[in-house]
C-alpha cells in the first residue's frame, strides 16, 4: 500500500513545472512535495496562511509557534515565503492564481464532480477551504487508490454530495494517469502491472483510452 | 488621550449571554488566549461563536499537544457555545460531541467565504459573490441565520451571493500593538486577526508585545487602530 501512494506521489511530482505556485491536500497529496526534482522551484500554498511552506518540523526545539500548515501541523517555510490572513489567501486561490490543488477524492465523476469532504450520517468534519480551491484552481488533479476496498470511487455520477461541480481535470491512482475531458475519462497512461480490462473492471463510468497510451512511469 | 487599555476581565464585562462573537486564530493560531480565559472566568452562556474552526482540546494537536484546551475550546469545554459558525468542525472532539448531545449546532461555511463574508461586514458590503460552492450543499442549505441563498450568473457564471456575517464582539491576537491599537500579526497568526478588526461592535485585542506609539514604524502596522476600541495586556506567546 505505502509503495502504491509513493507511486501515485512520483508520478504526480512529474505535473509540477519550475515557477509554479500550488497547493497540496493533506495526507498522501502532501507527499508529492518529496518527489519534486530539485532543480524544481514549486512554491507551495498553505492555505492558512503563507506561500512558500517547507517541510513538518521533526525536533521540539525547532518549532516557531507562529508557523502551522492548514491540518495544525508545526511547519517550517522556505526563505522565499510570504504570510498572508485568509481573505488574501483564498484570493489568491478565487482568483486562479494558485495554478494546481493536489486533492484525495471519495468520489470523481466522469464529468469532473468531486466528493470529497462529507459521508452523510457519518462524523462531520467540514469542508475546510476544499470547496474554496476546487473552485478556485485552474487544475484541481486527485490522487488516490483507484478503489475503496474494490468498490469504484470514479463513477457516472457522484452519490454523495459535492465539494465542486465539473472541477477535476486529472487522476492519479495506482494503475494509472486519467484525464476528464468533455467526451470523458480518458486514460492517457496505463500501469504496467494492469490491462486495460483491469482499469476498466475498477471504474464505475466507461473510460477511453488515449490514441497514444503510454506505460505509466514510475521513475 | 483616549486610554483603551484594560484589564482582560473589565474588556469582557459587556458580554452577554446569547451574544455573538468572533474569534481570532486557525487551530489555535493566533487565538487570544487571555480573553477566552476571560470569558471562562464571565462565565457567560449560549453563546454564538464565529471563527475558523473550534480550537483545540487538551492533548491537540498529536504533535506537541497542549496541557489545555486553547482558543475556542476553552468556551466548548465549558459549555459556552450553542451555534459555531466555522469552516471546520472535525479536529477539536468536543465539537461533535456536543453535537451529539444536542447542546451545540453548527453552520459550515467554506474558509474563504468565511472571510469574505466577515469581510463584506467589516468595509460595508451588502454580500459577496463567490463561484465556492456551488452546486454542493452550499447552495440549498440555508446560511446561518435560516436565510436561502441567492444564486446570480455573471458573464455566463454562477456565483452564490454570500452575506455580511457581524457579531457583538470580536477578540483577535497581535504579535504586536501600539497604545492606540495599530497592530500586525506575526507569519501564520494572521488568519482571521486582520478581516475581524471592524465586523463587530466592539473589537477587543490581546497583544503579545505592546509598544508605545510611535516606537515602531508604523509602516510595519496590518491593521488601524481606528478599529480596536480595547487592548488587553498580559497575551504570551505559546509555548510547546
Amino acid at each position: 500500500m505505502a509503495d502504491l501512494k509513493a507511486r501515485i506521489a512520483k508520478r504526480c511530482a512529474k505535473e509540477f513545472k519550475d515557477g509554479e505556485f500550488a497547493n497540496l491536500g493533506i495526507g498522501l497529496p502532501t507527499m508529492v512535495a518529496d518527489y519534486i526534482p530539485d532543480d524544481v522551484m514549486v512554491t507551495f500554498h498553505s492555505e492558512n496562511g503563507f506561500a512558500g511552506i517547507d517541510a513538518v518540523v521533526e525536533n521540539e526545539e525547532d518549532v516557531d509557534v507562529d508557523i502551522i500548515n492548514s491540518g495544525g501541523t508545526y511547519v517550517s517555510a522556505v526563505p522565499r515565503v510570504k504570510y498572508f490572513d485568509t481573505a488574501e489567501s483564498f484570493g489568491l486561490v478565487r482568483g486562479g492564481h494558485v495554478r494546481a490543488t493536489v486533492l484525495g477524492a471519495m468520489q470523481v465523476a466522469e464529468n469532473g464532480d468531486l466528493a470529497n469532504w462529507i459521508v452523510p450520517g457519518k462524523k462531520v468534519a467540514g469542508m475546510g477551504g476544499a470547496m474554496d480551491l476546487c473552485a478556485g484552481c485552474p487544475e484541481v488533479i486527485i490522487v488516490m487508490l483507484h478503489t475503496q476496498k474494490g468498490a469504484p470511487k470514479i463513477l457516472k455520477e457522484c452519490t454523495l454530495p459535492l465539494t465542486a461541480e465539473r472541477c477535476v481535470s486529472k487522476i492519479i491512482t495506482e494503475m494509472g494517469v486519467m484525464e476528464v475531458t468533455d467526451d470523458g475519462i480518458v486514460v492517457t497512461e496505463l500501469h504496467p502491472d494492469y490491462t486495460k480490462e483491469d482499469i476498466q473492471a475498477a471504474t464505475g463510468c466507461e473510460l477511453k483510452f488515449s490514441p497514444d497510451l503510454k506505460p505509466m512511469e514510475e521513475e | 488621550m483616549i486610554n483603551k487599555i484594560m484589564t482582560a476581565d473589565e474588556a469582557v464585562a459587556g458580554v452577554q449571554d446569547g451574544m455573538t462573537i468572533m474569534v481570532g486564530g486557525f487551530l489555535a493560531t493566533g487565538s487570544p488566549e487571555v480573553l477566552m480565559d476571560a470569558l471562562v472566568r464571565k462565565g457567560v452562556k449560549h453563546l454564538t461563536v464565529i471563527g475558523n474552526d473550534g480550537g483545540l482540546h487538551t492533548g491537540q494537536p498529536a504533535q506537541f499537544g497542549a496541557k489545555t484546551p486553547r482558543g475556542i475550546g476553552k468556551l466548548l469545554e465549558n459549555h459556552m457555545v450553542d451555534h459555531l459558525i466555522a469552516s471546520h468542525i472535525g479536529v477539536n472532539p468536543l465539537i461533535n460531541e456536543q453535537i451529539a448531545e444536542g447542546t451545540l449546532r453548527y453552520t459550515l461555511v467554506p474558509q474563504g467565504t468565511l472571510a469574505e463574508k466577515i469581510r463584506a461586514a467589516a468595509y460595508g458590503l451588502g454580500g459577496v459573490l463567490t463561484p465556492t460552492g456551488v452546486g454542493t450543499p452550499m447552495e440549498t442549505e440555508l446560511d446561518e441565520l435560516g436565510r436561502e441563498k441567492k444564486v446570480v450568473v455573471i458573464e455566463g457564471k454562477k456565483y452564490l451571493f454570500e452575506m455580511p456575517l457581524r457579531a457583538d464582539y470580536a477578540f483577535i491576537r497581535p504579535s504586536v500593538a501600539d497604545k492606540f491599537g495599530n497592530y500586525y500579526c506575526a507569519k501564520a497568526t494572521k488568519n482571521f486577526n486582520y478581516v475581524m478588526a471592524g465586523a463587530a461592535k466592539h473589537t477587543i485585542i490581546a497583544p503579545e508585545k505592546l509598544v508605545e506609539i510611535g516606537e515602531i514604524d508604523p509602516d510595519y502596522f496590518a491593521v488601524a487602530g481606528v478599529l480596536v476600541d480595547t487592548i488587553v495586556e498580559g497575551e504570551k506567546k505559546w509555548q510547546i
